[in-house]
């Protein structure tokens, strides 16, 4: 038993393959490749959009073509084609199900394989699913009570058709159409994602949960998701994310765009486990994601996230803490492994008054992977009293793999108190030493070690995500989570 | 005309008056190509992000001064470190001036560039040394382009320099606008100790750039400690570009004291090359006005076992910037590695801003490194403690802001520059700090 070292971990790490790799053979209802002005309207079109949707669309289009690849990640890609990928693509089995026996039974076996069973989520964890595979989503539930709380939560193509007014007034708001090279191209060819807003003074009594999936072969996913929370209100969304194994390289571009309102709290947590290519980093999914909150005067945004797939992943959520006494959080654990790459963090831009940030930041690499932490603390001139900690740890298995981290700190304010620390180190011998020591094998000792080096960021997840979180992490770090 | 074409075509005229056929002016060819093809830096570049070089590009500098100057000792008394013994090599205006230097060959060479450049007893060690590690960035290919006048010091091997080497620049301010262009290579061989004391000083309100390069090699078990003392006034720039090339069991320590000057940009780079090296890089900047300091260093471990320890602390007044951008690379093979990075500042105005990116970047596993960095201010507590036993604010602030950059002072090894850079801080934060060394 306690020949298990470090050696035969990085031995498993590297000959694991993705469990969830498989593909449910739905019929699908997609777009021809390439992007053009006609895709656009024909996406828009599909959707059954208004026109100034349309024409929002059509604008981001225009500002795309204009754009370059952004080329600063610590990152290295063969770039996408962006003319070789179909942009829309949904589940044949139309109309919608007004109940789940009317849901394709092969998606359903999908969702068991996940271990997501709708009926058990909906029995034990009291989660309403909006679940989106593809580009359609294909089930709600427990709309019914979320409804009587004046809650809304349903897709955003259906928020476009039935709550314009509320679209109209936040989307592209936090994240402008034309802020970087993906976001523009999202807001050109988004084709679902979730849509929620919480009413004046309303605690969202649930979790919001939503699954995304890239299904179709060639798909990019270009969700959008737009999150408001009105005045004093609280809500905790999860998304989590997997994806079947594919060798050729899927596009996902989401936006995330929050807005909490004076008071609010919105608890945003993910974990994203899509395809990481194989032991030859062949294959696996692109993220790039853009993700920002904007904080009105009391308002609080908590990103949380486990990222333990895509072979890339380029992703900040940020918090613009706007208002007075506004609160940002960010949490986050970030796992690479084989030739995974990474390069996330977060943005705090402190523009109010007594303004509060936290972050914290685990990187853990292994294989042949390279994990950067990217961050920027920015105090303006009027936020007085901002304070900020910042803490980024990063654990290296092997010595093939690398850490980076690139924090930026910006204070222009003299009353600021920003704190930053980073350390880098592996598992001390003399830590599994001291378990060894104790009887605890050296398997059972890395995954001690390696649970508590997470521990700060996975308390920060809601229960129900917590569990699921867990099992992602098994699957990049097998033998070593307990 | 800009100042790039003008450099250019000064480049011309420069070739007329130096030897074209050595091999040396080969590298300084090939080195004005890279200036042309690159130009200035940009706020456009990730490494000058924070720091614009426009306010102090659009003087007309003459780079070739016309006539020689020269200046009493007694008027620059006050530059010097002047109560302890050391070598001297002076430049007034980029001319060496005999009078106010002391060199020596007496066993160890603490000289001039240009003779190095030109004699063939020190061929050997130009080949070897000369332009090896300075990057190829633009501004030290420019200078390496121009590369003719600086201090060059070699050290023998097992040898302990007796006194300290003292580097100083003046500039008169005979001419409108100045830019100068000092090269230094410094050859430390094994066993052998040396300090050195660098500073630049403008003596009057007109303009002056220097873009200086500073080479220096440490031998097998070598130790150096190198200050650098930057209060200059606030009409004179200073880029300062420093490569330190680390052999194994080399101690190299470098100090920078930022007080003044209009922008300061300190580039240092320290590679180790070979194993149980030690490096450090220390430095206090305290500034206020508009000035504008900028630290950017890097330290690349390539080999196992050796340690490096950053250690910067800032204190900003007026309107006046601070930007620290560290970084550290740990290559795979360097193993046990110990790296450790602080950056700490205070901001004392609420138009002052400062800049900061420790970044890491790590490809061994089995190694301890750690960034810090905070912004904040005076402890409050600390504040009152004084002020309730009768210890006016600004004293008391100045005591505090004293023992924030007590830290850096406490390993300088020459008691006189810790004097000295205490009356500065002194001076600088306007209290009596009644306390010797």
């Amino acid at each position: 038993m306690n020949k298990y070292t470090e050696d035969d971990l990085r031995e498993e790490l590297k000959t694991k393959e993705y469990e969830y790799g498989f593909y449910t053979d739905i019929e699908s209802d997609t777009f021809p490749i390439g992007l053009n002005e006609d895709i656009v309207k024909a996406i828009s079109l599909k959707k059954e959009e208004p026109e100034w949707m349309t024409e929002w669309r059509l604008e981001s289009f225009r500002a795309w073509k204009e754009m370059i690849e952004p080329e600063w990640a610590n990152v290295n890609y063969v770039k996408p084609d962006f003319q070789a990928i179909s942009y829309y693509s949904a589940p044949n089995s139309k109309p919608k199900y007004d109940s789940l026996d009317e849901v394709d039974p092969e998606l359903l076996a999908t969702f068991e394989k996940l271990g997501i069973s709708l009926d058990e989520q909906k029995k034990l964890a009291g989660v309403a699913m909006d679940v989106v595979v593809d580009s359609v989503s294909v089930a709600t539930t427990f709309k019914k009570t979320l409804n009587e709380k004046g809650i809304i939560f349903c897709s955003i193509s259906e928020a476009i058709r039935e709550h314009p007014e509320l679209v109209k007034k936040y989307i592209g708001t936090v994240v402008p159409q034309k802020d970087n090279f993906y976001a523009a191209l999202n807001s050109a060819v988004f084709s679902d994602g979730s849509f929620c807003y919480i009413p004046k003074g309303v605690r969202c009594p649930m979790e919001l949960s939503t699954y995304f999936r890239i299904n179709q072969a060639g798909t990019g996913q270009f969700e959008r998701t737009l999150l408001i929370a009105d005045e004093d209100s609280y809500v905790s969304y999860l998304e989590g994310c997997t994806a079947p194994s594919r060798d050729e390289n899927q596009l996902h571009a989401a936006v995330v765009e929050l807005i909490a309102l004076e008071g609010a709290e919105i608890k945003y947590s993910t974990v994203q486990n899509w395809y990481p290519g194989n032991s030859e980093g062949k294959g696996g999914v692109y993220n790039f994601v853009t993700k920002r909150g904007i904080c009105e005067k009391n308002a609080k945004i908590s990103w949380t996230q486990v990222e333990t797939g895509s072979a890339i992943t380029w992703k900040y959520p940020s918090c613009i803490l706007k208002g007075d006494n506004s609160v940002g959080e960010f949490y986050s654990i970030a796992v690479t492994n084989n030739f995974q790459q990474a390069d996330t963090g977060t943005k705090m831009i402190h523009l109010g008054k007594n303004t509060k940030s936290t972050i914290i930041s685990k990187g853990i690499s292994a294989g042949k992977s390279q994990n950067s932490y990217r961050g920027l603390v920015q105090i303006s001139s009027r936020a007085d009293n901002a304070r900020n900690f910042s803490q980024c740890d990063s654990l290296l298995m092997g010595n093939e793999c690398g850490a980076h981290t690139f924090p930026y700190i910006e204070a222009k304010n003299k009353s600021a108190i920003i704190e930053h620390e980073a350390t880098t180190s592996k598992i001390g011998e003399d830590q599994i030493f001291y378990c060894n020591q104790r009887g605890i094998d050296t398997e059972k000792a890395i995954a001690l070690i390696v649970n508590g080096f997470s521990k700060e960021v996975l308390n920060k997840l809601p229960m129900e995500f917590a569990i699921e979180a867990q099992k992602l992490l098994e699957i990049s770090l097998e033998g070593s989570v307990g | 005309m800009e100042l790039k074409e003008k450099l250019i075509s000064s480049f011309l005229a420069f070739e007329n008056h130096v030897d074209i056929d050595s091999p040396i002016h080969d590298v300084r060819s090939e080195a004005i190509k890279i200036f042309e093809t690159q130009g200035f830096p940009t706020k456009k570049e990730e490494a000058w992000k924070y720091t614009s070089l426009n306010s102090i590009l659009k003087h007309d500098y003459s780079v070739f001064p016309k006539n020689e100057n020269t200046i009493e000792y007694n008027d620059v008394k006050k530059y010097f470190i002047h109560d302890i013994d050391s070598y001297k090599i002076v430049f007034i205006d980029g001319k060496y001036s005999s009078h106010l230097s002391q060199t020596t060959h007496d066993g160890i060479d603490v000289c001039l560039m240009s003779s190095a450049l030109n004699k063939p007893k020190y061929q050997l060690i130009i080949q070897n040394y000369f332009n090896k590690i300075a990057s190829k960035d633009s501004l030290t290919s420019l200078n390496t382009a121009f590369s003719q006048e600086g201090a060059y010091i070699q050290i023998p091997k097992n040898k302990v320099v007796d006194k300290p080497i003292q580097i100083i620049h003046f500039s008169t301010g005979n001419e409108s606008a100045l830019m100068q262009q000092p090269r230094n290579l410094i050859v430390v061989n094994e066993n052998s100790h040396v300090q050195i004391i660098e500073r630049h000083q403008s003596l009057t309100e007109n303009p002056v750039l220097t873009n200086s390069v500073t080479e220096i090699f440490a031998n097998k078990r070598a130790i150096i400690d190198y200050y650098k003392v930057q209060n200059d006034n606030e009409h004179a720039s200073l880029i300062d570009n420093t490569f330190i090339n680390q052999k194994q069991e080399s101690h190299c320590s470098v100090h920078t004291f930022s007080f003044g000057g209009k922008l300061t940009r300190n580039n240092l780079n320290f590679y180790q090359n070979g194993e149980r090296i030690d490096s450090t890089l220390k430095g206090v900047t305290i500034i206020g006005n508009k000035q504008h300091v900028d630290h950017n260093t890097l330290v690349h471990h390539i080999e196992p076992n050796c340690e490096s320890h950053q250690d910067y602390k800032g204190i900003f007044n007026d309107s006046s910037t601070g930007v620290f951008n560290g970084k550290v690379v740990v290559n795979k093979e360097a193993q046990k590695t110990n790296a450790f990075q602080a950056n700490n500042n205070i901001l004392v105005s609420d138009k002052a801003s400062i800049n900061t990116k420790p970044q890491l970047e790590i490809f061994a596993d089995d190694v301890k490194c750690s960034h810090g960095c905070t912004i904040g201010q005076l402890d409050e507590n600390a504040m009152f403690y004084m002020r309730s036993r009768g210890i006016p604010e600004k004293e008391a602030k100045g005591l505090l802001m004293y023992a924030f950059s007590n830290n850096v002072l406490n390993s300088v090894k020459i008691p006189e520059i810790k004097q000295r850079i205490t009356k500065i801080i002194a001076t600088k934060l306007g209290v009596n700090i009644g306390f010797d060394l």
